[in-house]
């Protein structure tokens, strides 16, 4: 008798967890506005790409072109690739010899975007930028110096 | 019924004006050949819609938009499929067997125009009225089984094999369920002629009249007739991801497209086939004595009402396709040794006693 109620048991489930796999997909369907599918070269004008999208690695600036990066390579050891290059250089501050950064190297054609050195940087000064078009017609343009022209330390950042 | 939408004027009148004109016999021949190249075309049609009806419904499915590049909204993507198959080298392996992997592809496609042959479209648009109608088609339909199975052993490829024996043993195993679920609306009707069956439902279509064992007929042929179609959740005679395209792995050009046409003018066979015995066929939607409702309804004509049928069923099973996970072999034979059969032979016996008091509309 049990076997018997089982039977129609599984017959009444297996119907049930049909139905409710129909109603997600039949919930799809109905919803075109619910589409992911980007149509990219026409919408490039207006696609906006999610907060989480990792494109590149960028030396965040201020308007008075500071940057948070003290050169201290945490970045670099970081990173799985090789990636990243720093290049430090000895400034003076009050008549003491201090390391600061010189070049910030980003080598984008061998990063995987895995954006380990992000949570890696003690003082919070790389970003993974969300963009997306990297393509070049020169390899050498892939390697990128971070930093920009003139920029030094912000004030206060150790 | 509006004499306006009946075919048989039409038909009748190509019939008058050839006899006047040739000897009977040559009457046959031409009007066979007009009927063979009327179906060609509707193949034809019938497989460019389908294909990009397919891909589009799939991808809604999925939250994805489909073909999109070629023509408004990808519509003539079907096209430049059917360009890119004509126009590809047919390779053969070399250790097939010639003659039969050149032959699977037409016995296909042989059992496809034989089934559809005996499809009532619309009130006298039927090729054959065969008064054993249902029994030709449900035998006709499965005889596509033996282009799969020579496909598969033909090949010379294991993949091939393997999928062309779970395809014959899923045909065989689910043809027991689609030929029982129809005969439980034929315990209704007294007829396996498939215009007595449709003109049968002019007051009703037998989903409504015949209670709840109808429904479960018709639940229970959705699925059979899925699985008979070798479409998912019953692919596993193509299934990709084990046995990279099952019995057609070998195939390439034109005689792939045989295979593929065939897999979209078996969906619509079936489908015509359930449309036609239980949602009646080209008969408009009747309510018992509403007279007004009725002549409304009449008013659009048959050709639509079955090919609106038709094309929800199409949709079920395509719902069916991109819903439900594959199936592995032995859970495909359990649903039909285990569920399948034994509620159908049940419902069939229930049937007959619904019959048998008059307790049907």
């Amino acid at each position: 008798m049990k076997s018997i109620i089982n039977y129609f048991k599984e017959i009444y489930f297996g119907l049930k967890s049909l139905v409710t796999g129909m109603r997600v997909t039949g919930h799809y369907i109905t919803h075109p506005k619910e589409i992911i599918t980007q149509q990219y070269p026409e919408n490039r004008d207006t696609l906006k790409m999610f907060e989480r999208f990792r494109g590149e690695v960028v030396l965040l600036h201020n308007e008075n072109n500071e940057h948070r990066c003290t050169g201290c390579s945490a970045c670099e050891i970081a990173c799985p690739n090789g990636t990243i290059e720093i290049i430090n250089k000895k400034v003076d501050i009050d008549g003491r010899k201090v390391k600061a950064l010189d070049t910030f190297v980003y080598h984008l054609q061998m990063c995987t975007m895995c954006g380990l050195c992000i949570p890696a940087c003690p003082t919070d000064a790389i970003k993974m930028a969300n963009t997306f078009e990297h393509a070049v017609f020169d390899r050498s343009k892939l390697t990128k110096v971070l930093n920009k022209p003139g920029s030094k330390l912000m004030d206060g950042v150790k | 019924m509006n004499a306006l939408y009946d075919f048989s004027y039409l038909t009748g009148s190509i019939h008058e004006w050839l006899s006047e004109r040739v000897s009977p016999h040559a009457v046959t021949i031409v009007e066979m050949i007009l009927v063979g190249i009327s179906f060609m075309l509707l193949f034809a049609i019938l497989g460019i819609v389908l294909v990009y009806a397919e891909r589009k419904v799939s991808a809604f499915f999925q939250q994805r938009l489909g073909p999109m590049r070629v023509g408004k909204w990808g519509t003539a993507q079907t096209i430049a499929d059917v360009i890119k198959l004509l126009l590809k080298e047919p390779l053969m392996n070399k250790e097939a067997d010639k003659f039969l992997f050149n032959l699977a592809p037409f016995v296909i496609m042989i059992a496809a125009f034989m089934a559809i042959a005996a499809l009532p479209f619309a009130k006298g648009l039927q090729a054959l009225d065969f008064d054993i109608g249902i029994l030709y088609v449900a035998a006709v339909s499965s005889l596509g089984v033996i282009g799969i199975l020579l496909a598969g052993w033909s090949s010379n490829n294991k993949y091939s094999l393997i999928g062309a024996m779970r395809s014959g043993a899923q045909i065989l195993s689910y043809e027991l369920s689609v030929a029982l679920s129809l005969l439980t609306i034929v315990v209704l009707t007294g007829s396996l002629q498939l215009s007595v069956i449709v003109e049968s439902q002019a007051d009703g279509w037998w989903i409504f009249k015949g209670h709840i064992p109808a429904f479960i007929a018709f639940i229970i042929f959705l699925i059979a007739s899925t699985a008979e179609t070798n479409r998912g959740p019953f692919d596993i005679a193509e299934a990709e991801s084990e046995l990279t395209a099952g019995f057609h792995t070998e195939y390439s050009g034109l005689k792939f497209a045989f295979f593929f046409l065939a897999e979209f003018a078996n969906m619509f066979i079936v489908s015509a086939i359930g449309a036609t015995v239980f949602l009646g066929g080209w008969m408009p939607l009747h309510i018992g004595s509403w007279e007004g409702f009725n002549a409304v309804m009449d008013f659009i004509p048959p050709i639509f009402w079955f090919f609106g049928k038709v094309s929800f069923l199409i949709f079920m099973m395509m719902w069916f396709r991109w819903t439900f996970p594959r199936l592995r072999i032995d859970q495909l034979l359990t649903l039909e040794w285990k569920y399948l059969l034994p509620i159908n032979l049940v419902n069939i016996v229930v049937m007959a006693f619904l019959g048998l008091m008059g307790w049907h509309f």
